[in-house]
């Protein structure tokens, strides 16, 4: 990203951030988005503007670090109560498709 | 009308109303209320009947009842409570009950309130609008053809219609203090971490607060007062207890305002810098010094947080693959996993949440990651010490809350000019600093008499002063009392 780069996404560079996300788009769909993204990426490359050098990346106010628990078992949630809100269920599982292949591939 | 969270409380704790009256009276309300501004997504009588009876039982056998006992609230729907469902405005979660509560509904309830139903915002929280709703569009009170502001517009809308007292909202980058300044309510931002986010369907983990909207500064007060403080089960949540903000209230000693000078735009309608110049005056009449700083960044903030907010967005939403919970598409011989995973998800979510996920997931995908989320990351510090610095000269900031009225419903079609919007408000959820949306004045849009906000900001956990000044100002007016026609 230059500082005064007008960031235009081809079709294809769309499609490849969708299937990252795994987000089903239709054409008409990828091609809008493709237009939102170059509009919203034109106007965060005025972070180019900037003279951000050495500083140091803030991802966190607070640059608070983790905390940690003590490593005690609790509770949690009964079988029920999660295939209750399963999409699909069989006996005490989650259905889900066919992982692996017949040969023990990824299918 | 419904009354105030303190008042309400008040005449249930000394007997002169049930909290079961409090509830039926205000279930009456948003059946007759609600038609136009379809502020909420489920109203939960039943489970807040038993609430109020439970109330009401304790109040009979002489017990303690909490400080919000009886007041009917209504919770944003992206904030779960056991056993009620929450849709997060999304297709992707329809039908979905929580099967656990989050902290700050939880504490509503063990200091006595009543939870009356979920409120309608934009889809997991992203939107200035709530006109991206998978159940619809939200109407202002002032005018039903316009917008209630977002994301948390159903809670700003149902206050501002006094169908409740007050609600709990979400603020990612403005999405209470914005709904509250484009309906003419009170809206309050904590710091980051001062409210647990458990149970809060995250967004952007890093900007992410829960808060109250009400009617006036005091039962914004009351509300922080029960749903602040430490949560275990929240490893982000401020681990000192919170002090009495309502306490805070009455503080008096001498005061600093910062008036951002790049927040004086010329862009904003004229009775947004008029609101801005009343505060002023307001509090140089109480004996406040003003003075005029710099937020050099501010025009740097849509920028930054759209690349912070979206690339958090794009991992937080993952979880949504239809596989454990929510709505799972169909599948067709031959698909795999991860076609059903696409589909799913291409299905589930609505245009605006694609789009923030698509952006997320570009700035962080390889090769582009040093470009943008790693100098947005830098620009956060630079804004981070910008307020550390104007702090140094001045006790809060005051400001525009958003620099226009509400708009009309479906004439902001262009993404980015809908995310420049929150240009006044994202700056404290980059800083992770505490603000408030307090009415500031009315004006007459087309015929109709639209409320404009200011905006106050206030060092990290600095929600004391913050509450006290915005309270001075609504001792000096009248503005937060107006109500729209019914």
């Amino acid at each position: 990203m230059s500082d005064s780069d007008t960031t235009s996404l081809t079709l294809e560079e769309t499609r490849h951030v969708a299937r990252l996300a795994r987000l089903q788009l239709s054409d008409e769909e990828l091609e809008a988005c493709r237009h939102d993204l170059t509009a919203i990426l034109g106007h965060v490359a005025t972070l180019g503007e900037l003279d951000l050098e050495g500083v140091d990346p803030m991802a966190h106010p607070g640059d608070r670090t983790n905390r940690i628990d003590p490593d005690e078992a609790e509770p949690s949630f009964s079988t029920d109560e999660v295939l209750a809100i399963a999409p699909a269920t069989e006996g005490p599982f989650i259905a889900v498709p066919k992982v692996l292949g017949d040969d023990g591939s990824s299918a | 009308m419904s009354q105030g969270v303190l008042e309400t409380a008040t005449a249930i704790r000394e007997g002169n109303q049930s909290a079961m009256d409090a509830l039926e009276a205000c279930l009456s309300r948003i059946e007759s209320g609600d038609t136009a501004t379809r502020s909420f997504q489920h109203v939960q009588a039943d489970a807040a009947r038993a609430e109020a009876r439970a109330v009401d039982d304790a109040i009979a056998a002489g017990r303690d009842v909490g400080p919000l006992a009886g007041v009917p609230i209504a919770i944003k729907d992206n904030i779960v409570m056991t056993g009620r469902e929450t849709n997060c405005g999304s297709r992707i979660l329809e039908g979905y009950h929580s099967p656990f509560e989050s902290t700050a509904t939880d504490r509503l309830r063990s200091a006595g309130a009543v939870l009356v139903g979920t409120t309608r915002c934009d889809e997991f929280a992203m939107g200035s609008s709530t006109e991206h709703c998978s159940s619809g569009s939200v109407g202002n009170p002032w005018d039903t053809d316009r917008v209630p502001g977002g994301s948390s517009g159903g809670s700003a809308a149902a206050v501002a219609a006094g169908l409740v007292p007050a609600a709990l909202g979400s603020d990612t980058g403005g999405s209470i203090r914005q709904p509250a300044c484009l309906c003419g309510v009170t809206g309050l931002k904590p710091s980051y971490g001062r409210v647990s986010r458990w149970g809060l369907v995250a967004f952007g983990s890093s900007l992410d607060c829960i808060g109250p909207l009400t009617r006036d500064v005091p039962d914004a007060a009351a509300l922080l007062n029960v749903i602040a403080g430490p949560d275990r089960r929240d490893s982000t949540s401020v681990d000192t207890e919170p002090p009495d903000y309502l306490a805070a209230l009455e503080d008096t000693g001498p005061l600093v305002v910062g008036i951002p000078r790049q927040h004086r735009h010329k862009g904003n309608h004229p009775a947004v810098e008029a609101a801005v110049d009343e505060a002023r005056a307001t509090l140089e009449a109480q004996g406040a010094t003003t003075v005029e700083v710099d937020l050099a960044m501010t025009d740097h903030g849509i920028a930054t947080y759209y690349v912070v907010a979206t690339a958090e967005a794009s991992s937080n939403l993952a979880r949504f693959d239809g596989i454990r919970y929510g709505r799972r598409a169909s599948m067709n011989p031959g698909e795999t996993l991860e076609d059903l995973y696409a589909r799913s998800r291409g299905e589930g979510f609505g245009p605006e949440v694609r789009r923030r996920i698509m952006l997320g997931t570009y700035v962080l995908s390889a090769g582009y990651y040093d470009a943008y989320y790693k100098k947005a990351l830098q620009a956060r510090r630079v804004i981070h010490e910008e307020y550390k610095s104007v702090f140094e000269k001045c006790d809060v900031l005051l400001g525009p809350t958003t620099a226009e009225p509400a708009f009309r419903m479906g004439s902001i079609a262009d993404p980015l000019t809908m995310y420049l919007c929150d240009r006044y408000t994202v700056g404290a959820n980059i800083a992770g600093i505490p603000a408030i949306s307090i009415p500031g004045g009315h004006t007459e849009v087309d015929g109709v008499t639209l409320p404009v906000g200011v905006q106050l900001q206030a060092p990290f956990l600095g929600e004391p002063t913050l509450l006290r000044v915005a309270n001075q100002l609504q001792q000096a007016s009248e503005h937060h009392r107006k109500t729209p026609a019914a």
